[in-house]
């Protein structure tokens, strides 16, 4: 087994509001390994992009960290100082956003971006040679040299989002989390630069932790996927055992109801209800009102998140009952 | 046009270039006017009862297609037919007449939504436009539409404002905003775009369901090949204001003529990690619309481009053995 590079344990983050808490990210425990793509799936709301900006200490406002270890690399980060936190993000850990217009600085060329960036945590490095490593690092991600002189408004949508993959890269950070990274790109797009990611994820033995809503891109490059539901981990497995045969009645109702171009027929399955709201949510298993196989102890007691088999794991009693 | 009788709707030639702002100093340097060609030759028919796709990249010039036929844009050229009447042909309030019979829905409820107005108001605005209804028998309309789209019961829903319910209950206000006039065309431009996963399937169902219930046409306007595959009858391909493939859902998805149709369906990420793409992806992005390039639109990106490609612009051929089927490639 691969070496786990993060290992989140119990991570709760909160959002005050004036109704009451709301307790975005509860209870959640994840380990990354060095060198997979983690997918992280799930409907909006359900808290995958705070754990994502959680596990930088960075949640979006008003959001706090409520408890939990993050181990990066043998040390909790939850017990870092403010100042040796800013130094890790970026350049060990670093991020992707949906929008890449809005992270990157319209005032700027995308030279000067990268540039600055290694600068600012490598100031050893002369400009000449970031300069330099920005045009090795571009050309891998199939941008011409001579667009490094643009400002990003002049570059493709598609682009830009190479762009950003090109700043976590220049770091070289140990994990890229990737947030609806393609959401905002088209089919095409969207295929061209899974591929890329793909590619470099191999060639580079990159980390990444992919976040997003859509199961489609999920199976096509992660090698194990996280399942979340109001604020809790579901299920945490590998890919293909995932898809094959979902555990939790959750995923099995998420999987069906994604429609799949290369399948039969025009029936697609229906999940009723809808997702529930944090400031109240319901007792016990937290999906039980929306679960086809709800039982009595489903409505009470909330299931565990435990391995059911080896590799997986899944908060469910259908599961844990008997053992 | 043979097949005149049962199409509701007619399209033919459409047009529409939008002109691109300028500052003074760059007209003067330049002499001349550019034009995004948005929409550029665009003819099909829509039968009625059918749901008809319309799917694209982003400016593929799907949405300009249909905003022109419900003629909330004017065309540079060509012509709409709405159950036989040219509509660019008719007056400002015969037009607004006509708007009972035709409905859009946004991708964005919660942006079509006026935030200070209470959901059952919403849904029955358009009743006091058109003076259909008012006061009680407004409600009774409104209340009946709601239980249709299971915002039930409608009692609890009428007096509260958009910004209370969720996402998927506000796509509801807007379907039945839309049917509230029993229209008998639909232009749902994107409809499950922002719904969550869970919600998607659910708003599909009802919209299908709904269509039964009203006898609807529906204009399904998409960029997701995989959603459209479970409403559409027929679909049609566009790609930089031009249409490159069309046909029964069957043939396009079944048997795809157009590189750029093989490409499209392709590049769909499909929830299954077994899967493989089965055709390469075309190189580079979609090029700007302001200077398209000659011949086949698509020959800069083709896998498959010969030298006359980019010499002549193909015309619709009918596919071998395959009623219907048009494609648009040497």
């Amino acid at each position: 087994m691969s070496e786990v590079l993060a290992e989140v344990k119990n991570l709760c983050v909160d959002y005050p509001t004036r109704l009451g808490t709301v307790r975005a990210v509860d209870d959640v425990t994840l380990t990354i390994r060095r060198g997979e793509i983690m997918g992280l799936v799930g409907e909006s709301g359900c808290g995958k992009s705070t754990l994502g900006r959680g596990l930088l200490r960075l949640p979006p406002s008003p959001g706090e960290m409520a408890g939990g270890q993050i181990i990066f690399d043998g040390q909790d980060l939850m017990e870092l100082s403010n100042e040796s936190m800013r130094a890790l993000r970026g350049a060990r850990i670093s991020m992707v956003f949906q929008d890449p217009m809005t992270c990157l600085d319209p005032l700027q060329r995308v030279s000067d971006h990268v540039v600055e960036t290694i600068r600012s945590h490598e100031p050893q490095v002369s400009e000449e040679e970031a300069r330099h490593e920005a045009e090795v690092l571009f050309d891998r991600l199939g941008i011409k040299a001579e667009r490094l002189n643009d400002y990003p408004h002049q570059l493709s949508g598609g682009m830009r989002q190479r762009v950003m993959i090109g700043l976590a890269l220049a770091l070289k950070a140990d994990l890229i989390i990737a947030d609806e990274a393609t959401t905002s790109l088209d089919v095409i797009v969207e295929a061209q630069f899974l591929d890329l990611l793909r590619d470099l994820q191999q060639q580079l033995n990159l980390t990444i932790l992919m976040i997003t809503h859509n199961i489609g891109v999920i199976a096509e490059v992660s090698d194990r996927v996280a399942v979340m539901y109001a604020a809790k981990m579901m299920e945490l497995s590998d890919v293909h055992p995932l898809f094959d045969d979902p555990l939790h009645p959750y995923t099995q109702g998420l999987l069906a109801s994604v429609p799949n171009i290369k399948l039969e027929g025009d029936e697609l399955e229906i999940m009723r209800g809808s997702p529930p709201n944090l400031l109240a949510p319901p007792s016990g298993c937290r999906f039980h009102p929306r679960c086809p196989h709800v039982m009595d102890r489903c409505r009470e007691e909330e299931p565990p998140f435990e391995a059911a088999e080896p590799g997986r794991w899944v908060a469910c009693w259908l599961y844990t009952d008997g053992r | 046009m043979p097949e005149m009788p049962d199409n509701l709707i007619e399209v033919e030639g459409l047009k529409k270039y939008f002109p691109v702002q300028k500052s003074f100093i760059e007209r003067l340097v330049t002499g001349q006017n550019q034009f995004v060609h948005a929409v550029d030759g665009v003819s099909f028919g829509i039968r009625r009862g059918e749901v008809f796709g319309l799917a694209g990249e982003s400016g593929s010039g799907k949405t300009t297609t249909g905003r022109l036929i419900l003629r909330l844009l004017e065309a540079t050229d060509g012509e709409v037919l709405f159950d036989g009447m040219d509509l660019c042909g008719l007056s400002r309030e015969e037009m607004r007449r006509l708007r009972q019979r035709m409905q859009l829905i946004f991708q964005d409820p919660s942006a079509s939504l006026n935030p200070r107005m209470k959901i059952g108001d919403a849904i029955g605005h358009s009743l006091e436009i058109f003076d259909v209804a008012r006061g009680g028998e407004k409600r009774k309309r409104v209340m009946e539409m709601m239980e249709r789209v299971e915002l039930k019961p409608p009692a609890q829903f009428y007096d509260k404002y958009p910004h209370q319910v969720s996402g998927g209950q506000r796509q509801r206000i807007v379907l039945a905003r839309a049917l509230v006039l029993r229209p008998d065309f639909v232009v749902a431009d994107e409809p499950i775009a922002m719904a969550d996963v869970s919600v998607r399937a659910v708003l599909l169902d009802l919209m299908m369901q709904l269509k039964e219930d009203f006898d609807l046409t529906y204009l399904f306007i998409t960029h997701d090949l995989a959603t459209a595959k479970y409403v559409c009858d027929r679909i049609a391909v566009m790609y930089l204001g031009q249409i490159c493939e069309i046909g029964d859902l069957e043939q396009v998805y079944g048997n795809p003529q157009h590189p750029y149709t093989k490409s499209l369906l392709a590049a769909v990420p499909v929830p299954d990690p077994h899967a493989r793409r089965d055709a390469p992806m075309p190189k580079g992005e979609i090029p700007s619309p302001i200077n398209p390039p000659s011949g086949c639109r698509f020959h800069p990106r083709c896998p498959e481009a010969k030298d006359s490609c980019s010499l002549r612009s193909p015309s619709l051929r009918s596919v071998d053995g395959e009623k219907g089927h048009l494609v648009a490639c040497h």
